[in-house]
């Protein structure tokens, strides 16, 4: 742990915290943007530069504003009335952990983790780009094909039906 | 094909871009403190009073008899009728205005009071250039500054003067002949009962 | 000679930082480690600070003098000789007038929209190669590093737009997102044939490979099949993100105003200019980098005049491009905007991605030229046909009043 670490963690951190408890919901979405980027600083700072720049460009270029977007689009920015803590929130709490736990549990068992933080590796976007079209081929297909079909399944929801 | 619309526009633009440079006939500004365009003798602003002779208030046809006052439809002449009759330029008794204001601002040069004045003493003037660093007074204009002579009518605005003044004339005879003919009659009663009397 | 006047601003800084390095050894003072990169720093990018809003001033005033021209009339021409001061008076006027927020305004979100709007229009510029050694981060993902800054500006014109609580500029803003979503893409695309090509997202490197001459043609990306249609694409797509005329619907002064900024006044609103003009410099800088050989000199025999020179000549080109273009094109409509995009703009892109991929493959002769070409403009003449064409809406007929 060090300093330029902790503060980035600590603007990530803010930032959902912010996301969640903020009672407008455009506040929220722009504290959610807020936290994609200090998580793509998160990357760049960890020298991952190709995928920190990625994170901002989907993330805060495309995701956010998808998201601000919607909430335009549905109902305006007004504040909810009542309490922001959903009936509900146990159950929530609970997947929460359980995800956080699975992740946690993940990230320990990872070669990454046995790695020695010494060994610096260059990595170029070349041979990013030669690893996802040999060695990755196959997700990168299965994702492309999921995008492909929510993006057919969002054209069919957007159809305009024939008047019968 | 798509996109020839395009260069064709941009060809035309480009034409006028180079043209500007190299003719003055591209460039159609004036460039107008220094330059005016001439007017064009129908133009007209504001509203004026006209005057004959020499003094500009002793000499306003304006009798105040208030049809324009009544008549322009942003309500902005505002008059004042005198309490004591003077001679007109027809030789007749007539009042005349103790004020007479029009609020430039709120005049929208609609030519009503024009039209409406029986007395041709009302009449649209072409000065433009009416601006002004005093925002509520400078724009309201007194009868010593609406009043301009006759001249000046005829200056700017010669065909419609002609008219007028040959409208005038016609009223400055009929006048005359009404007069002529009342002093004639006031003679004829004046001098025939003296007989009587003399008998 | 010519190599030095090439260098001069690279050596100038190294000159500086040495002479510092000197000042502070015969001081005796012992700066701490990070302080030397810090003004390394600060010097590549302070030239980038007063270049570039220097820029933004002439070419406000060239901007309107080229209008003013194209509309047969001179434009600003009082302030100054021939009215080049005209952007001091601007600048004044703007920073002299009062600051107003709404009063039902989001305070903060208001205030930080510009700043991170300016802030990233001059984020890009770290990335742009402006000459010969001549660029301030040298970052292996460049290209990638311009357009993720660029995107996030996006949601700066939605924070003005949103926060104003006004009703047109959530129009404006709405507009503004929606576009830049669409036009992206084929920004992105039209540049990935390139990267396609050379097979890096480093500008320098990009640069680089059309430095070479093939016979009279300088091997800019320009001059191939999808080279030239890429660059097309591009100039299109960045005249969208820009939000300028014909693709000023986010602004559209005859129906929401001003969009998205039209609740900001004084210094604030001079910022939406500001940030507006520098990211058309850092797009056409991009196309430049892209297609048009950067600062590579179009002949062998014109390599004396330096790098730096050829990359603004070619800036100016295009920033007189766009003027043109603005003066020429009316407005789109919000469907036939979203039709070039999605219709016309993108298969086109995808299209041009694989004339790029053929000519990769063919292997230098003319049966590149010949495979790669007729791909383009096929899909060219196809794609543009269904669209823009078919209606036959017949001559149009006048009637005047009697
Ligand atoms: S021109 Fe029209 S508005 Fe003006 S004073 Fe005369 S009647 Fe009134
Ligand atoms: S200007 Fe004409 S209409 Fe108006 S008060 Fe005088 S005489 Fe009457």
């Amino acid at each position: 742990m060090n300093l330029p670490f902790a503060i980035i963690a600590a603007v990530i951190v803010a930032a959902a915290t912010a996301a969640m408890t903020l009672r407008n919901l455009v506040h929220s979405s722009l504290a959610v943007a807020v936290a994609f980027g200090g998580l793509a600083l998160a990357y760049l700072y960890l020298d991952a530069q190709f995928v920190g720049l990625t994170q901002i460009l989907v993330y805060v270029g495309a995701v956010a504003i998808l998201i601000v977007f919607a909430v335009l689009l549905t109902r305006g920015g007004e504040p909810p009335e009542k309490c922001i803590f959903s009936a509900t929130w146990f159950w929530g709490l609970l997947i929460t952990v359980a995800v956080f736990a699975t992740l946690a549990w993940c990230v320990m068992h990872s070669f990454a983790s046995r790695r020695d933080p010494s060994d610096k590796v260059e990595v170029t976007v070349k041979q990013i780009g030669d690893a996802l079209m040999t060695k990755f081929v196959l997700p990168l297909e299965v994702i492309g094909l999921l995008l492909t079909a929510a993006l057919i399944g969002a054209v069919i929801i957007a159809m305009r039906e024939e008047k019968k | 094909m798509l996109g020839t619309g395009i260069i064709k526009g941009m060809a035309e633009t480009a034409r006028n871009f180079l043209g500007s440079y190299v003719s003055r006939e591209h460039l159609t500004t004036v460039q107008y403190p220094e330059e005016r365009s001439p007017q064009i003798e129908n133009a007209r602003q504001f509203p004026f009073l006209v005057f004959d002779g020499d003094d500009p208030i002793k000499g306003l046809r304006c009798v105040a008899c208030q049809i324009c006052e009544k008549e322009c439809p942003p309500k902005c002449i505002y008059i004042v009728k005198s309490k004591d009759k003077r001679v007109d330029y027809k030789g007749q008794s007539q009042f005349y205005p103790a004020r007479f204001d029009i609020d430039l601002s709120v005049c929208m040069s609609c030519q009503i009071c024009v039209e409406v004045c029986p007395f041709e003493s009302i009449k649209m003037d072409t000065a433009y250039e009416l601006s002004t660093t005093d925002r509520f007074g400078g724009l309201m204009a007194d009868k010593h500054q609406l009043a301009k002579s006759n001249e000046h009518y005829r200056h700017i605005h010669p065909t419609d003067a002609a008219l007028s003044d040959a409208a005038l004339a016609v009223e400055v005879a009929k006048a005359k002949a009404v007069a002529e003919a009342k002093a004639k009659a006031a003679i004829t009663t004046t001098v025939s009962p003296q007989p009587v009397a003399a008998t | 000679m010519t190599d030095s006047l090439d260098q001069i601003f690279v050596t100038l800084k190294h000159w500086l930082l040495s002479g510092l390095d000197d000042l502070l050894k015969w001081l005796e003072v012992a700066p701490p480690g990070w302080s030397m990169p810090l003004v390394s720093i600060v010097l590549s990018l302070a030239p980038i600070l007063m270049v570039f809003p220097a820029l933004f001033a002439i070419t406000t005033v060239l901007e309107r003098k080229g209008l003013g021209r194209i509309q047969n009339r001179y434009g600003p021409n009082r302030v100054g000789p021939f009215g080049f001061l005209q952007f001091a008076a601007d600048g004044i006027k703007a920073l002299i007038k009062e600051d107003l927020v709404p009063r039902a305004a989001d305070k903060v979100v208001h205030f930080i929209a510009p700043v991170i709007l300016v802030i990233t229009a001059f984020t890009v510029y770290a990335v742009l190669p402006f000459g010969r050694n001549m660029v301030a981060a040298d970052l292996d993902a460049g290209l990638l590093f311009f357009f993720a800054v660029g995107a996030a500006s996006e949601l700066a014109v939605f924070m003005a737009g949103w926060s104003s609580r006004n009703k047109y500029a959530l129009l404006g803003a709405m507009r503004a997102i929606a576009q830049m979503v669409s036009y992206e893409i084929p920004l992105i695309l039209s540049s990935v044939a390139v990267v396609m090509i050379t097979g890096t997202l480093s500008l320098t490197k990009i640069v680089e490979a059309q430095s070479t001459h093939a016979g009279l043609l300088p091997d800019w990306f320009v001059f191939t099949p999808w080279g030239f249609m890429g660059f097309t694409l591009f100039m299109i797509a960045a005249n969208a993100e820009l939000n300028r005329s014909p693709f000023d619907l986010p602004e559209g002064e005859s129906e929401i105003i001003a969009g998205y900024f039209i609740e900001y006044s004084g210094f604030k609103f001079a910022l939406f200019f500001l940030s507006e003009y520098l990211s058309m410099f850092a797009l056409s800088g991009l196309g430049i980098t892209l297609f048009l050989g950067g600062w590579n000199a179009p002949f062998a025999a014109l390599d004396f005049i330096p790098s730096w020179a050829w990359f603004f000549a070619k800036l100016l080109a295009l920033i007189f491009l766009f003027i043109w273009t603005r003066g020429t094109l009316p407005r789109l409509r919000q469907d036939q905007l979203m039709n070039l995009a999605w219709k016309f703009m993108i298969p086109m892109v995808l299209v041009n991605l694989v004339a790029a991929a053929l000519w990769h493959f063919t292997g230098p002769g003319w049966m590149r030229w010949l495979t790669s070409g007729a791909l383009v403009v096929g899909a060219y003449m196809l794609l543009g046909k269904p669209q823009f064409e078919s209606k036959d809406i017949g001559k149009r007929t006048y009637r005047f009043a009697d």
